[in-house]
């Protein structure tokens, strides 16, 4: 194993960007992301201290009031699950007040949609076993309500107990029984290869990933009801792969932050109110500007009137070159997320291709003449074509408790883009 | 030598891993290369072909192995290179339909290579900046934005010649090369004659009289209007003029443009006599009579420039020391009419005495008779009638050494033979063959007075003509000025072409591979019909912001 200190580069290492941004690629796409845990997140996270309140959320730092309704919402599911407050009303007031928000990306963690996580919660721990940093995420909950859309119904919050006292433990038992833990990139090497681009579409990740759990679920020492449970929900969650894959994602994209120089963009999220980027050789600054809202595919009775605001850490999925930037992989959800037909879904990849440093040779799609995804997003190809990262994505209602309403893509704000070049521009002394 | 090589946590599907198996075992110096995920069958076949390892034993399912038996170090380090670059790049790109749409230029060059010709139809403001960009990459460039100063003009053209590259415009809103049009073109038939214009409607109208008249067009070079402005100095007519004289496929050169300044004129004048092909020039400034000086024919009309184009093509390859024309017809004006022709245009001086009767013509080595003279139809039938007798006298005359050039007229219609090339294309055919075996250059010339609507069909007794080695001309009077024009090269050496032409304007003239740069039409018509084209849908770098632009520009150079 190589560690991130080995790794570390500087401005001054490279003779160029060109140079630079290589170097990041090849971090970004050389990661071993691999499957270890699963536990509660104060175990994890020193940050979520149980004595105190805080929670974490999706996107760049954000106040609470500046949070979309959903997200709000999830904050009072999390207060409600944690017993900070018996009641709704209760709960809205400590979350308005007295909880510390802080980003999932500052403490190697990201989150779907709200991406709101507690410290009792059951977090997925992934080791890049290349470079030993270690990234984390709440599990997938299903579709219909669920936190992460802003619903906190009593439902909501029982299935979010059973995840951190069944599904967590009857993971990590699973887990215990493998040789230091379960590889994700070849499962979405793989994954890729059978239409998902692991963003809208996760069917064929979470099927492996079902199977490959499935003996070690079957040998762990866990009670037969959770087996069965366990087995249920794995069996008919299509996206629970997303949340490993984003886990994955981050993994290999905080270990390419090791490279402190370039011009490609290292993290992609968003809060509902704003959309961040993090750039390689920008270090901790988030550069923002405000959020689109997605466009795409409804469910019966829903509108575009009532989206909300992009939000979620998924974006990690496009960072690293999947999602939206892979649409050509995933031909069987081009029409849903809005990309029409698949010569559309070879255009978008096409499009994307136009903006990135280079391809992932482990990423490599069959529908795309097995060239491999568009990887590397240069800040500076953004800004010159005016093409920004498109992202798939689910779309939830302005409504909290409505949860998703339809999927469709959404496109990152150019400014966010404009503003990272020109501190790139001051980093390099180039500044006009 | 059995080595493997375990490569962690590396998935590649099996078809992958099959053909990167092949496609290493075929290299030199190898024995045999099994390129497999570790799963435990994958094992025990690599254990069981001498493969086992305790490396290999230890390879989880999602490991790759490559086992590698090869004859020496050196082959082996060659499978592992090898093996690495087939994994990354397993893409054979540019297989895909339809027309490829890119954001810049360098994805423009990935989707096609050897890309020659760029043809930009963006805003002026952007036009000069952008144009330099893709001369500095290797490309031509046909220009087709207005709003594009005089002084961009020359900088860029400037910088064009430097680099061995044509620039085209700008407002060029023609070009053709190797019967591809682009931008506003016309569909000519693939010929001989090249067009080199600073004027988009006038070499329109030239390629398409050109191609009326059954003849075709080989390339038309664009110039832009102000090329042959004093400021811009005929640069790229130049250019073009010698490009199209070293082109196998042109005999013949047009320059069109409207009125130019005059020393830019003399200059470009000047050039065109020293080439080995022909040229027509008609610069329509309605005082110049109709002329010939040296290589240079002078047209008014851009008609006129093709017609005569059409009877100078071909005749610049001939050559031979002695010889002369002789003009066997069956038509008596048609006959006469060659005979002023041939005593204008070689300015002939008639043999004293009195010809025999028949002969409209005789001077010199050069002869016209008519054929339906009452001399030669006293009891036979005239040879409208029975193209018997013509046929005789054709193989004679092809039989003489003295012959450089024989004249023809075919007259279709009621009253007229059958099939009166059918008739004449033997004798011809055979008299061509025995001419060239005794190494002598002979020409048949013809011209037909028929329709398509004629029984005989023109378009099928040209065709017989053709077939048999004739070079059929539009008219009689066309026929016997071509006759004329390859009489003036009697005595003379064959020229040589010029040689200097930079490769990057020889491959273009080979074939236009174009990167469209703005209006996407351009792009579809030339995929339309089939020729190799990238769409790139340019829009204003940092969307129009031009300081952004500046700083995006140096952080890609740092």
């Amino acid at each position: 194993m190589t560690t991130l200190h080995e790794i570390a580069r500087g401005i001054g290492d490279f003779g160029s960007i060109d140079e630079a941004n290589r170097a990041v690629v090849e971090v970004l796409t050389g990661g071993q992301p691999t499957l270890v845990d699963v536990a509660e997140a104060h175990t994890f996270i020193p940050e979520l201290d149980p004595a105190r309140k805080v929670l974490l959320h999706a996107g760049p730092p954000v106040a609470f009031a500046d949070l979309p309704a959903p997200t709000q919402g999830a904050c009072v599911g999390a207060a409600l699950f944690e017993g900070w407050a018996d009641t709704e009303e209760q709960a809205r007031r400590i979350v308005a007040n007295e909880v510390t928000l802080i980003p999932c990306h500052d403490v190697g963690a990201v989150g779907p949609m709200g991406g709101i996580t507690s410290a009792h919660m059951a977090l997925v721990k992934v080791v890049n076993a290349r470079y030993g940093n270690v990234a984390y995420s709440t599990m997938n909950e299903g579709i219909g309500k669920v936190l992460r859309f802003g619903a906190y119904d009593s439902e909501v919050i029982e299935r979010l107990r059973w995840m951190r006292d069944v599904l967590g433990p009857a993971l990590a038992a699973a887990l215990e029984r493998t040789e230091g833990g379960y590889p994700l990139a070849p499962l979405m090497s793989r994954a890729l290869t059978m239409g998902d681009e692991m963003h809208q579409r996760n069917i064929a990740a979470s099927a492996l990933f079902a199977k490959d759990m499935a003996p070690l679920l079957a040998a762990a020492d866990i009670d037969a009801t959770a087996r069965v449970e366990v087995s249920d929900f794995l069996a008919r969650t299509d996206q629970f792969f997303l949340n490993l894959a984003m886990a994955a994602c981050k993994s290999n994209a905080d270990a390419a932050r090791a490279i402190q120089a370039g011009s490609v963009v290292t993290a992609m999220c968003r809060n509902g109110h704003e959309f961040g980027i993090r750039v390689s050789g920008l270090g901790e600054r988030w550069f923002t500007a405000p959020v689109n809202t997605p466009q795409g595919l409804f469910f019966t009775g829903f509108d575009q009137s009532q989206a909300c605001p992009d939000m979620g850490d998924s974006a990690i999925l496009e960072t690293f070159g999947l999602g939206g930037m892979s649409m050509v992989a995933a031909p069987g959800v081009t029409r849903f997320v809005g990309a029409g037909g698949f010569l559309d879904a070879v255009a978008t990849t096409e499009e994307m291709a136009e903006i990135v440093v280079g391809n992932n040779p482990a990423m490599s799609i069959p529908t795309w003449d097995f060239q491999g995804a568009p990887t590397g997003i240069d800040v500076r190809l953004v800004v010159k074509t005016s093409i920004t990262p498109i992202i798939n994505t689910g779309i939830a209602s302005i409504v909290p408790g409505v949860g998703q309403i339809g999927a469709g893509t959404v496109r990152a704000p150019l400014g966010c883009f404009t503003a990272a070049l020109k501190a790139l521009g001051e980093l390099y002394g180039l500044a006009s | 030598m059995l080595t493997t090589i375990v490569q962690k946590n590396t998935y590649q599907d099996s078809v992958a891993l099959m053909v990167l198996s092949r496609t290493l075992s075929d290299l030199d110096g190898v024995t045999k290369v099994s390129v497999m995920m570790g799963t435990p069958a994958n094992k025990e076949i690599l254990g069981a072909t001498g493969f086992g390892s305790p490396e290999v034993d230890a390879a989880a399912a999602t490991d790759l192995i490559i086992g590698i038996d090869a004859d020496d170090p050196q082959s082996f380090r060659e499978v592992v290179e090898q093996a690495n670059a087939l994994l990354a790049h397993q893409a054979s790109a540019g297989a895909s339909s339809g027309l490829a749409r890119v954001h810049s230029l360098a994805r423009a060059r990935a989707k096609l290579p050897d890309a020659n010709l760029a043809v930009v139809s963006i805003p002026g403001e952007y036009a000069s900046a952008q144009a330099h960009e893709l001369l500095e990459s290797g490309l031509n460039v046909l220009l087709f934005s207005d709003n594009v100063s005089l002084e961009d003009e020359v900088m860029l053209k400037t910088r064009a010649g430097e680099l061995g590259l044509l620039l085209m415009g700008p407002d060029c809103g023609t070009s053709a090369f190797a019967g591809v049009p682009l931008a506003f073109g016309n569909l000519c038939a693939a010929g001989s004659v090249g067009v080199v214009g600073a004027s988009g409607t006038g070499t329109q109208e030239v390629m398409v009289q050109v191609d009326r008249l059954g003849a075709g067009i080989s390339h038309a070079i664009g110039l832009g209007g102000r090329d042959l402005s004093e400021a811009v100095g005929g640069r790229t007519a130049v250019q073009a003029l010698a490009a199209l004289d070293a082109d196998p496929r042109t005999e013949v050169i047009v320059l069109v443009s409207k009125p130019p300044a005059p020393s830019v004129r003399a200059r470009v004048e000047q050039a065109a006599q020293q080439l080995s092909t022909p040229v027509v020039t008609v610069f329509l400034d309605g005082h110049d009579e109709t002329g010939r000086e040296g290589n240079l024919t002078q047209a008014r009309t851009l008609s006129e420039a093709a017609r005569r184009a059409v009877e100078l093509a071909g005749t610049a390859t001939f050559s031979r020391p002695d010889g002369g024309i002789v003009g066997l017809y069956t038509g008596g004006t048609l006959a006469d009419e060659a005979a002023m022709i041939l005593r204008e245009e070689l300015q002939l001086t008639a043999d004293p005495g009195e010809p025999p009767a028949g002969t409209v013509l005789a001077a010199g080595p050069h002869r016209i008779v008519d054929l339906g003279d009452d001399v030669y139809t006293r009891g036979r039938p005239h040879p409208m009638i029975d193209p018997a007798s013509r046929a005789e006298a054709i193989a004679r005359a092809l039989a003489e050494p003295s012959t450089a050039v024989l004249l023809l007229d075919l007259v279709l219609g009621h009253g007229s033979s059958a099939d009166p090339a059918g008739a004449i294309a033997g004798p011809i055919r055979e008299g061509l063959a025995r001419a060239e075996a005794a190494g002598r250059q002979v020409r048949v010339v013809a011209s037909i007075c028929g329709t398509e609507r004629d029984e005989q069909k023109l378009s099928a007794q040209a065709e017989v003509l053709r077939e048999a080695g004739v070079r059929v001309l539009p008219d009689n009077a066309a026929a016997a000025r071509h006759a004329a024009a390859l009489a003036r090269r009697i005595g003379t050496a064959a020229p040589s072409r010029s040689s200097d032409v930079p490769k990057a304007i020889a491959g273009l003239l080979g074939g236009p591979r174009t990167i469209n740069v703005g209006l996407a039409s351009f792009a579809e018509d030339l995929a339309g019909i089939g020729a190799p084209v990238v769409q790139w849908s340019w829009s204003p770098p940092a969307g129009g912001d031009a300081q952004l632009a500046r700083l995006v520009d140096r952080l890609l150079m740092s």
